[in-house]
């Protein structure tokens, strides 16, 4: 008996062993062999830095390894994804993509990329657009808001993060769908244009959920753009449930150089969507205002002829590009 | 305000991370292209593995540390290590050049403490009400705040005035290239990739200081520094005196980096050079500004790293990050579930927020025996290494420098084009800080006038929007004053002579 057992257990580990080397031999070409580089095509501290900042404990406690990151900004994420097909196609080296922004800019002119040339391997999460106010405002509602626009066109004016970005592009979507007039001013990033909200200096923001998150009692948000509404905010109703056809905001993913091979490609969907299907690492991002999102390399070229053919559209209507 | 967390933040873990922290940064941020946000964003993964409170206390040691360790470079090599330290080439090169390049670095080491100190207790003390400062500020006070940046050129220029301003419209036309901030248009690239990212302000800031130094060292066959027969010690006794007199100016400088470190829009070279002038203004007689004048140097110095615990107070208060390195340390905290806010000064959630503070203070005043020691061996270092090494190391240093800001080839082309070019107009009489100036002061000038533009047609009142805001009109006046001050003084001068 005892030797039955023994013979088990060392058959056991013999097949474990095979099974190791097995897996060994055929994965040889994907898998991370170190330190990876994590490239932000932004500076730090907006929603791009912070989800990835968010992956970081879960990427090292899963695979081992460190994720790097760093911030190449300029040129609005240009400078970045110009860059990126010069890189190893290793799988050592990952940048952050962004939506609307990978379809918009070279949409309006020649910035040293192709969208199409981006070898978009994961988009794992959004920040649905939202409507946000001060606590202070007179508006309690998306109709008070709308209501004021219909008596003053031209007067309510909105701050968002930049100029034909995902903020500005709901702006004039918004606009489109409620039949009004505002004003949109661009600031330099979420974080200003918060700053311009709660000093009073607009009456209202084109943001994200992910503000509400972050500033908690101090704002309000009059409407998010979801299919339902998001877990951490259930008073706050959807643009659908009023009536506004809105789902969709600024999208965000994880793209390798193209010369990365198939294999590289698919384990590193696979890393990104285990990581997204961790519910500690759900609970951190819908904790902190983001919207989960699962489109794997292989659904990836589908969502983005969807969202391109949307984005072009819109812009093109509201002439901010030709 | 508790005492359990300052002596949470006493522990001798967190004593040991500050200290290794200080000196790091010192180190980083003496390095031309090396940031503090660089330094701090890689180390960022190592607080999923500490104490909380330990790595933000590292992290904040590293900041301080980096904006203390610019003034080296600044001083030795006539190079701002970090772009908070231009303003420290104005007094500082000139006593280093002349052999003081020691008690500089005392008197730096001296001013950066102080002023840090007065930025962290303000931090510790006053930041709510503090950070409605960040919230007064909206697009035409940063308008205004810009124009009242660049009518500094007018006090800062050294002989000719209309050199300049001449500099300072081409530092402004410079920062127009390549994507526009708020309007994503794409300007002056002539369609070359190259310039698609704009020139970035360190990057300039090597190139403009730096390489003329390198080339001057080449062709000029003196010594790079003057040096004294024995350089023994750093002279702290000496600098602890010169300190002691300028106690007033001290004060001051400290509280304009403090309010002005809280403008998430502004930074440390803005509060650097403001304290600057205020302090060139106020000029005893006798005193030659941008000569050597030890007051200017602990003017900039106070005031930079006063910025650092003044910045904290709109990314705790608000969440809004007062500068690059304060962005970072906000998404560690937001990886660490702490929910920055007006709560988190109230609440017990709030107590690692204090801890980080307490160890922001013990961190500021380790700064002033690392930072002695550290400067004695950076300055006899600087003093001794003969040219033909001295010149390679830092050439070699500002490439890398300026490639790691965000690993752009582009950047060390631009860089060295930049350089030879500061070279060149330099022998015509053009000073690199202007064209500075203009590089970092034209995007706020830009952004701030099309939002106010843009908020003050929507709302059919643009007089009242660029002019009508009590703000505004305060630094108006503040700009009026500084344009003609040096009319005033000179008749001053002039009365005074006919006397």
């Amino acid at each position: 008996m005892f030797s039955s057992k023994l013979r088990r257990t060392l058959l056991k580990f013999i097949g474990t062993t095979a099974a190791i080397s097995l897996t060994a031999v055929f994965s040889a070409q994907a898998e991370v062999k170190g330190p990876v580089s994590y490239v932000i095509p932004f500076g730090p501290g907006g929603e791009s830095d912070i989800s990835a900042r968010l992956q970081q404990p879960f990427f090292k406690e899963k695979y081992g390894q460190d994720l790097v990151i760093s911030y190449q900004p300029g040129g609005g994420g240009a400078v970045g994804w110009a860059s990126l097909n010069g890189l190893n196609g290793d799988g050592q080296t990952i940048m952050g993509v962004n939506l609307p922004h990978i379809i918009i800019k070279p949409a309006q002119k020649e910035v040293g990329f192709k969208t199409e040339d981006l070898n978009t391997f994961y988009m794992f999460h959004f920040t649905p657009d939202a409507i946000v106010v001060n606590s202070t405002s007179p508006y309690k509602t998306l109709k008070d808001l709308i209501d004021d626009a219909k008596a003053n066109p031209g007067k309510v004016t909105f701050s968002g993060s930049g100029k034909a970005s995902a903020n500005h592009l709901a702006q004039i979507k918004f606009d489109k769908l409620a039949g009004i007039k505002t004003t949109y001013v661009p600031f330099k990033g979420t974080g200003a244009a918060v700053a311009a909200l709660l000093g009073a200096q607009v009456k209202a923001e084109w943001g994200y959920s992910t503000v509400g998150a972050k500033q908690g009692d101090a704002v309000r948000m009059l409407a998010v753009s979801m299919e339902e509404r998001h877990p951490l905010f259930p008073d706050v109703p959807t643009f659908k449930e009023l009536g506004f056809d809105m789902v969709g905001g600024a999208y965000r993913g994880i793209a390798l150089p193209k010369s990365a091979s198939a294999e590289t490609t698919k384990m590193w969907s696979d890393m990104i969507g285990s990581i997204n299907k961790d519910p500690a690492f759900v609970k951190k991002m819908i904790d902190g205002g983001f919207a989960m999102l699962d489109i794997d390399a292989a659904g990836m070229a589908d969502f983005m002829k969807a969202r391109s053919d949307e984005y072009i559209n819109d812009a093109k209507e509201a002439g901010l590009i030709k | 305000m508790d005492f359990g967390n300052f002596l949470a933040a006493l522990t001798p873990i967190n004593i040991a991370f500050a200290l290794f922290g200080v000196a790091a940064g010192t180190i980083i941020g003496s390095i031309p292209g090396l940031t503090a946000t660089m330094a701090v964003a890689v180390l960022v993964p190592i607080t999923f593995s500490m104490e909380p409170a330990t790595a933000l206390i590292l992290l904040g040691a590293i900041y301080t540390g980096a904006i203390y360790g610019g003034a080296y470079s600044a001083i030795l090599l006539n190079t701002p290590g970090t772009p908070s330290a231009i303003a420290t080439t104005f007094d500082g090169y000139p006593m280093a050049k002349r052999g003081e390049g020691d008690l500089a670095v005392a008197l730096a080491c001296f001013a950066s403490v102080f002023g840090g100190m007065v930025g962290a207790l303000a931090l510790l003390f006053l930041a709510p009400p503090l950070s409605k400062v960040a919230l007064a500020f909206g697009p035409v006070e940063y308008f205004w705040l810009s124009i009242f940046g660049l009518s500094l050129i007018a006090s800062l220029s050294k002989g000719n005035l209309m050199k300049g301003l001449a500099g300072g419209a081409f530092g402004m036309i410079l920062s127009t290239v390549g994507v526009a901030e708020i309007s994503a248009d794409i300007r002056l690239t002539f369609g070359n990739q190259t310039m698609i990212g704009g020139f970035g302000v360190v990057g300039a800031l090597i190139g403009l200081y730096c390489i003329p130094v390198l080339i001057d060292l080449v062709a000029i066959p003196d010594r790079h520094l003057k040096v004294e027969d024995d350089v023994k010690s750093i002279r702290i006794g000496d600098a602890a005196r010169v300190v002691m007199k300028s106690k007033f100016n001290l004060v001051r400088s400290s509280i304009i980096g403090t309010l002005i470190g809280i403008l998430p829009g502004a930074g440390g070279s803005v509060a650097g050079l403001v304290a600057y002038s205020e302090a060139k203004r106020s000029a005893k007689p006798g005193q030659k500004f941008g000569e050597g004048e030890p007051d200017g140097l602990i003017a900039t110095e106070s005031a930079n790293n006063a910025t650092v615990g003044g910045g904290f107070i709109p990314t705790l208060v608000l969440g809004i990050p007062g500068t690059p390195p304060d962005a970072v340390i906000l998404g560690a905290l937001l990886v660490q579930g702490i929910r920055t806010g007006p709560t988190l000064f109230q609440s017990g959630t709030g107590s690692i927020a204090y801890t980080f503070i307490y160890g922001l203070i013990i961190a500021t005043l380790l700064m002033l025996p690392v930072g002695l020691f550290i400067g004695r061996y950076a300055y006899k270092s600087i003093v001794m290494i003969p040219k033909a090494v001295l010149v390679p190391t830092v050439g070699f240093m500002t490439i890398i420098g300026t490639y790691a800001i965000r690993n752009s080839v582009s950047d060390v082309i631009i860089m060295i084009c930049l350089g030879i070019f500061g070279w060149v107009v330099g022998r015509f009489g053009f000073a690199a800080s202007p064209i500075v100036l203009g590089l970092i002061l034209g995007p706020i000038a830009e952004q701030g006038f099309v939002q106010s533009w843009i908020i003050g047609s929507a709302t059919d009142n643009l007089t009242g929007m660029f002019f009508g805001r009590p703000i505004s009109q305060a630094i108006v006046a503040f700009t009026v004053l500084s344009l003609l001050y040096p009319l005033f003084a000179k008749r001053r001068l002039r009365m005074a002579g006919a006397d």
